[in-house]
């Protein structure tokens, strides 16, 4: 074989990949219906406050939802923490859990592994993609709910938990910090859901222990005696974005949280290579 | 631990002559062997046809052949480059269908071909809608080519995974029951793509169940019966180790069996003809290649008063030898 040829054959395109992966995820109309569901919370929440006759009290329903009617940016962080324990975390587990799963059952993983697309690099890619999901639901909240906020409420001052007033652009900038918060929270289950993926060829099968793994992190979350046990769970700093919104921010479980998340990563994403890079494929 | 040296040493100089070459592969599953100790040798630029019943461990050899499981015992190397550690190396240059299509059915037929293809690192994606268009074209789907995959048929499917098999050009083409779920006219365009492919040069390892449907394509064939090689090489060899054998229809069967058995034939009465007229029946005897002529034996016949129907010497089919050599028939499965 000509040398030339052979450099020309060595020129890789390893990118395309995720650019296809990523064209696969936002064609499906299952990431579509996922999507417009986790905007229906803001929105649904924004109409029903709007239409009530009594603004909710302080401290009444979800945390800042007495925030809302001042600063219509609350919206978005509100519907934040209400889709934070089950909501975001479920459809994360459908795409995260579908990823090798998904493929094995529909009989395309063994055509991408012979095309070559190689196993590390599928599995760095399915990552990935679940990662661009994670962003895609936390940013479909934020988005919506600054849009139905600003729409029905307007953008007027809010108070901040540490009693501050801000406007509407620290407004933004907050609910900004709590979406990368919320995402950065996901990171971890994506990983366990995609290590969970490479255990089975049943895609929904895959979905659903991931679903569970999370409903039971929370609940250990809740016992007492099991304490010792908390600042190790996925979903220990889910909720602890209320330090992101005082003056100044208190960073603590932010960083707290993104070091947990990223200890996730590695040691599911070892296991997902490990598993996945050996396993032989029948489906 | 000789043995298998040895034919490790036979096999390496002729390793750059093949495009397939196994020593002693093994695959188990638990206790169960599916396949078990094969050398398997495909000529390049042949096209070899993989030969069994349903079960009998081809679908599993391929996986092997292509990473996607792990051999338990034994080598292989497709395209000159070792299994698994160098096979990124050899598959970009290998198209598959393996155990039939598999397609995202919410794609289109192209957007799937281009899926595949970004899949393969080394395909260029400034030719990427040129050559998924090529390959629709070669496997005659240009009109469904937007059409989602859900919509396809049977053996469009298998159409469209041939084409995916043929997104780049290729030196080996492996094809799993590539005729599956085909019409008559289907596995025909299915044999002449195969004849055009193996006429640019490209190896094609083809398997199947069904003998009749790759027997006028193959220059070669391996027999697997449960998991082991009964028999390879190419149709000719296979053909030629079966001796000839006479047929006579007639209705006097006694004395046929019994003008043969004094010209030396070890003749026996086979059953009734395909056909039977009234007391017709068949007599089948081997015919050594040393033996008599056979118009001797005709004349031999007539003159012991036999009435000759129907008379024929034939070596025993390709189909003949495979059922010989695995036990059953080769439609048993359908």
């Amino acid at each position: 074989m000509p040398a030339d040829s052979d450099t020309a054959r060595a020129r890789t395109h390893g990118g395309a990949l995720l650019a296809s992966e990523l064209r696969v995820l936002f064609r499906r109309w299952r990431t579509w219906a996922m999507l417009a569901a986790l905007a229906s919370i803001p929105v649904l929440m924004a109409v029903v406050v709007r239409l009530s006759s009594e603004p909710p009290g302080p401290g009444e329903g979800p945390p800042f939802l007495d925030q809302v009617t001042n600063n219509g940016m609350f919206v978005a962080i509100t519907a934040l923490v209400l889709t934070t324990p089950l909501f975001l975390p479920l459809t994360v587990a459908v795409v995260s859990g579908d990823t090798i799963a998904g493929e094995a059952s529909l009989g395309t993983l063994r055509y991408l592994l012979v095309a070559p697309a190689g196993r590390v690099r599928l599995l760095l890619v399915k990552y990935l993609s679940t990662v661009a999901f994670c962003l895609a639901a936390s940013g479909t909240v934020l988005l919506t709910g600054w849009v139905i906020g600003a729409v029905l409420f307007g953008t007027g001052e809010a108070t901040l938990l540490s009693g501050d007033t801000i406007g509407v652009g620290d407004a933004v900038v907050r609910s900004l910090l709590v979406g990368a918060h919320v995402t950065i929270c996901m990171l971890g289950l994506a990983a366990v859901g995609l290590f969970i993926s490479t255990l089975t060829d049943a895609g929904v099968g895959a979905m659903a222990a991931v679903a569970v793994l999370t409903i039971v992190a929370q609940v250990l979350g809740q016992l007492d005696q099991l304490a010792w046990l908390h600042p190790w769970l996925f979903t220990h700093h889910w909720l602890a974005f209320a330090d992101l919104l005082r003056e100044p921010v208190v960073w603590t479980s932010f960083t707290e949280n993104a070091l947990l998340q990223a200890g996730y990563v590695a040691f599911f994403g070892a296991l997902a290579h490990g598993r996945f890079g050996t396993k032989d494929v029948l489906s | 631990m000789s043995e298998t040296a040895t034919a490790a040493d036979e096999a390496d100089p002729h390793a750059a002559d093949l495009a397939i070459a196994t020593t002693g592969l093994t695959k188990r599953f638990g206790h169960q062997i599916a396949v078990n100790a094969i050398d398997l040798a495909v000529p390049r630029g042949s096209v070899f046809g993989f030969l069994g019943p349903n079960g009998s461990g081809k679908t599993t050899t391929i996986r092997v052949l292509l990473g996607l499981a792990a051999a338990t015992s034994g080598n292989a190397r497709l395209l000159g480059n070792d299994v698994p550690t160098e096979l990124a190396e050899a598959l970009p240059r290998v198209g598959a269908l393996i155990e039939g299509p598999a397609f995202y059915p919410f794609l289109s037929g192209a957007d799937n071909l281009r899926r595949l293809d970004s899949a393969d690192a080394r395909a260029d994606p400034a030719t990427r809608d040129a050559r998924v268009a090529r390959a629709l074209d070669r496997v005659g789907l240009t009109h469904a080519a937007r059409k989602r995959a859900r919509a396809y048929s049977l053996g469009m499917k298998q159409r469209l995974g041939i084409a995916a098999a043929l997104l780049t050009p290729r030196d080996l083409l492996v094809l799993d029951e590539p005729t599956n779920g085909l019409d008559p006219q289907g596995t025909r365009e299915v044999r002449s793509l195969i004849r055009a492919v193996a006429a640019e040069g490209t190896t094609v390892f083809v398997s199947s169940h069904l003998l009749a449907e790759v027997e006028q394509i193959c220059t070669h064939a391996a027999v697997m019966h449960v998991g082991s090689l009964v028999a390879q090489g190419s149709l000719d060899d296979l053909r030629g180790t079966g001796a000839r054998v006479v047929r006579v229809e007639t209705p006097d069967g006694d004395r046929t069996v019994a003008e043969f058995a004094r010209l030396g034939l070890d003749a026996a009465q086979a059953g009734p003809a395909l056909r039977p007229r009234a007391g017709e029946v068949v007599v089948e005897a081997p015919l050594p290649d040393d033996g008599p002529a056979a118009e001797d034996l005709v004349a031999a016949l007539v003159a012991a008063g036999v009435r000759v129907r129907g008379f024929d010497v034939a070596r025993p089919s390709l189909e003949d030898r495979f059922v010989a050599l695995t036990g059953e028939g080769f439609d048993v499965a359908r």
